[in-house]
């Protein structure tokens, strides 16, 4: 898999002398989005037993596919490790990454890639065995703990355990599934990830309970969407495909009274129901699609991670901005 | 006599150029060539010119920046202040340390098991025969898992570690060893224990020169052992035992201090070792049995024990047949230690094409790097056992 990434990478940046623009002829001319997802992510990305996939990042690339081929169910999924995602997106391989991923200022700027929002606002955290009865991350001094490879989150604890005079010993997965095999077998006192991916972890250990979530974060982690730089066309298709799925929470149009709201005379639904979908290159149905067929941000919030799934997370800074929370979109006029 | 025929005037005039075929083999030659370069120049030039227009990175730079991670396991003094380029460097020492383990413990169990399947003895046999045709038949990535997972993963956690007198721990850790402290005087143990190496090297030539003298044999094995062990030990009581041992203690999460043996790389050198040792006895194996049976016969006709047989004409007749085959085997040792990474041993493709990659981006700088990194590993054990082959070949006088 991972020489397969390579390879494309290589031969992608040898033959291909079109470059980058295009994509969005591209997914049109192959009839679905090529999607990159993680390979197993309950609430985020997780394939059912059925083999369809769910999830908040899964939700973002059905929006894609509604607002360009009109039919949510248009995407093929590539699951990918951490290390895999960039090399992926870069080489064509995947039109979207949408994998729990970290905007940061070195992948923005180095790796030839865009970030083309943030769908869910996270931070890192611990969790350890209940029975070692530790209460705060302050206490970890000398702990041994398990974490995935390629990830921010590998340089947020070594600045935090410095920053705090700490020591531990890192011991470095590929997937997530090996960090909590690790966690399970003892190797490690501790796991690290993003906090909303340690409640969707802990949902793998045979008694969720015997395992606690310590309240400290300890550092920003707004994950997105990404796109290749340099297709403005697509870029933009991705950004508002999210921001018209925000936008419609804010606005109360849901998938269930969408059609009822499409004759609404206020004209700022108006506008998210139709009219602008030739500044994107697409149909003006784009976005009704999107809601139509994958919903509202909070409708996809509630389902995969919120109230509605296992996993119970509150939608904390979540929330819309109006509501006590973060989450804003530009509005759509 | 003149033969008009044969008169050089009347001799076909010379081919013209293009049917030449001394012309023609270098004309196709130089095409060749130039297309190689044609080819490499484009491959090269194309994907820098792809990576800048899609604002990607490239060059070396990043290899003095600061990484920023930690890593588990590193033979040189490393931090997350230390840079990418050294991040390069642990993880190759990680890898050479594993290959160079590893190769050895292949070598001697592979040879044990090789010769032990052709032993007389039933029992013997049999167990060598079990232990190559299971382990040389299982893909090696399971072999790790299981011994990562099934045997070391299921070790007690470290408050109750098994213990030896309080010495030796084991847990599911990894091993704690006491480490020895030099205190002052210690050099001079040292000391006689190097005099004591260059002693038993002048002995052995004296035996020999003995040997071919007289027929006696004097006996160097007692010789060497005085000069190596019982000499350096003597010193070292006499200058008071200038040695302390820093016993791990349980501390926190874990042990302290001692040496620590992390299960990662314990678990990757047993399933590299077994799994390689089984291809080795099979050549091992046949490199014997391709040793014609009238030599054992001559040998024992001559006097020579059955131990002395093996040890004098089969062994040096049969590496000439093993030594061309091990050769693969250790290559394949040591390239099949980047699945290092499914168990989280930090060798060079885990660190530097893993984490590295991934918070630079520079897949094509690394990618290469690494790749030449195995390709100067593999050709250096290839150079080193052509040589030890050319060694051992027959002399023909």
């Amino acid at each position: 898999m991972r020489k397969s990434l390579f390879l494309g990478l290589a031969t992608a940046a040898i033959f291909s002398t079109t470059a980058q623009a295009g994509t969005l002829e591209d997914v049109k001319k192959a009839g679905f989005v090529k999607c990159g997802v993680s390979t197993s992510l309950a609430g985020f990305s997780a394939a059912d037993d059925k083999g369809n996939w769910k999830g908040l990042d899964v939700d973002v690339c059905r929006g894609v596919a509604a607002a360009v081929l009109g039919d949510a169910t248009k995407v093929k999924f590539s699951p990918l490790t951490a290390k895999e995602r960039f090399t992926a997106l870069q080489s064509g391989e995947i039109d979207i990454l949408s994998r729990n991923t970290t905007w940061t200022l070195t992948r923005d700027a180095s790796l030839g890639l865009n970030f083309a929002g943030v769908n869910y606002y996270d931070g890192q955290g611990f969790m350890v065995s209940k029975k070692l009865g530790i209460d705060s991350t302050l206490k970890l001094d000398g702990a041994a703990i398990c974490i995935q490879a390629g990830t921010t989150t590998e340089l947020n604890l070594s600045d935090y355990f410095k920053a705090n005079n700490m020591k531990y010993k890192a011991i470095t997965f590929d997937t997530n599934d090996q960090t909590i095999e690790g966690f399970k077998s003892g190797r490690c006192d501790v796991l690290t990830t993003d906090q909303s991916g340690l409640y969707s972890l802990r949902l793998k250990l045979e008694d969720p309970n015997s395992a606690v979530v310590l309240p400290e974060i300890i550092s920003k982690e707004p994950l997105g969407p990404v796109v290749r730089q340099g297709d403005d066309v697509w870029f933009n298709i991705v950004k508002w495909t999210l921001n018209a799925m925000i936008n419609a929470e804010e606005m109360g149009v849901t998938s269930k009274n969408v059609d009822e709201m499409k004759k609404s005379k206020d004209p700022a639904i108006g506008r998210l129901m139709g009219g602008q979908g030739e500044k994107l290159k697409l149909d003006d149905n784009w976005s009704f699609n999107i809601i139509k067929q994958v919903g509202n941000y909070g409708e996809s919030f509630e389902a995969n991670v919120g109230a509605g799934s296992p996993l119970k997370i509150e939608r904390g800074v979540n929330a819309l901005w109006n509501k006590g929370g973060i989450m804003y979109a530009p509005p759509i006029r | 006599m003149s033969d008009p025929r044969h008169n050089s005037s009347e001799l076909p005039s010379k081919p013209p150029i293009w049917n030449d075929p001394k012309y023609r083999a270098l004309f196709f030659q130089i095409i060749l060539v130039a297309a190689l370069f044609y080819f490499f120049y484009s491959l090269v030039s194309n994907t820098l010119g792809n990576m800048e227009a899609r604002g990607i990175s490239t060059g070396f730079a990043f290899l003095s920046e600061k990484s920023g991670f930690d890593i588990l396991m590193s033979l040189i003094p490393y931090s997350s202040d230390s840079t990418y380029g050294s991040t390069f460097v642990v993880g190759l020492l990680n890898t050479l340390l594993v290959g160079f383990l590893g190769i050895i413990l292949a070598t001697l169990l592979g040879f044990t098991m090789g010769i032990a399947r052709l032993s007389k003895n039933w029992v013997i046999a049999k167990i060598a025969t079990f232990y190559i045709e299971i382990f040389r038949n299982i893909p090696l990535l399971i072999q790790l898992f299981f011994w990562y997972i099934a045997v070391l993963g299921v070790l007690p956690s470290a408050r109750d570690s098994h213990s030896l007198f309080d010495r030796f721990f084991l847990n599911v850790r990894g091993a704690y060893l006491p480490a020895p402290v030099a205190e002052d005087g210690m050099i001079f143990t040292g000391v006689a224990f190097v005099i004591g190496l260059i002693a038993t090297f002048f002995a052995s030539k004296w035996a020999k020169n003995k040997q071919i003298k007289t027929g006696q044999r004097p006996p160097l094995l007692l010789i060497a052992l005085g000069l190596l062990i019982v000499a350096p030990l003597l010193v070292f009581f006499i200058s008071g035992s200038p040695l302390s041992w820093d016993v791990p203690k349980l501390a926190g999460f874990n042990f302290a201090g001692g040496i620590e043996i992390i299960p990662e790389l314990f678990a990757l050198l047993l399933g590299l070792s077994i799994y390689t040792g089984a291809f080795i006895a099979e050549i091992v194996r046949s490199g014997i049995l391709a040793v014609d049976h009238g030599q054992t016969e001559a040998a024992l006709s001559v006097g020579l024990t059955p131990a002395q047989n093996l040890k004098l004409v089969v062994i040096p007749q049969a590496l000439r047949v093993i030594i061309p085959p091990l050769t693969s085997q250790y290559l394949n040792l040591v390239k099949n230690s980047s699945l290092a990474l499914a168990i989280a041993y930090p060798d060079i493709v885990a660190v530097f094409m893993g984490t590295t990659l991934n918070q630079t981006g520079q897949a094509v700088e690394i990618t290469a790097m690494t790749m030449g990194v195995y390709l100067v590993i593999s050709l250096s054990i290839s150079l080193f056992m052509n040589w030890y082959n050319a060694k051992m070949s027959l002399v023909e006088r």
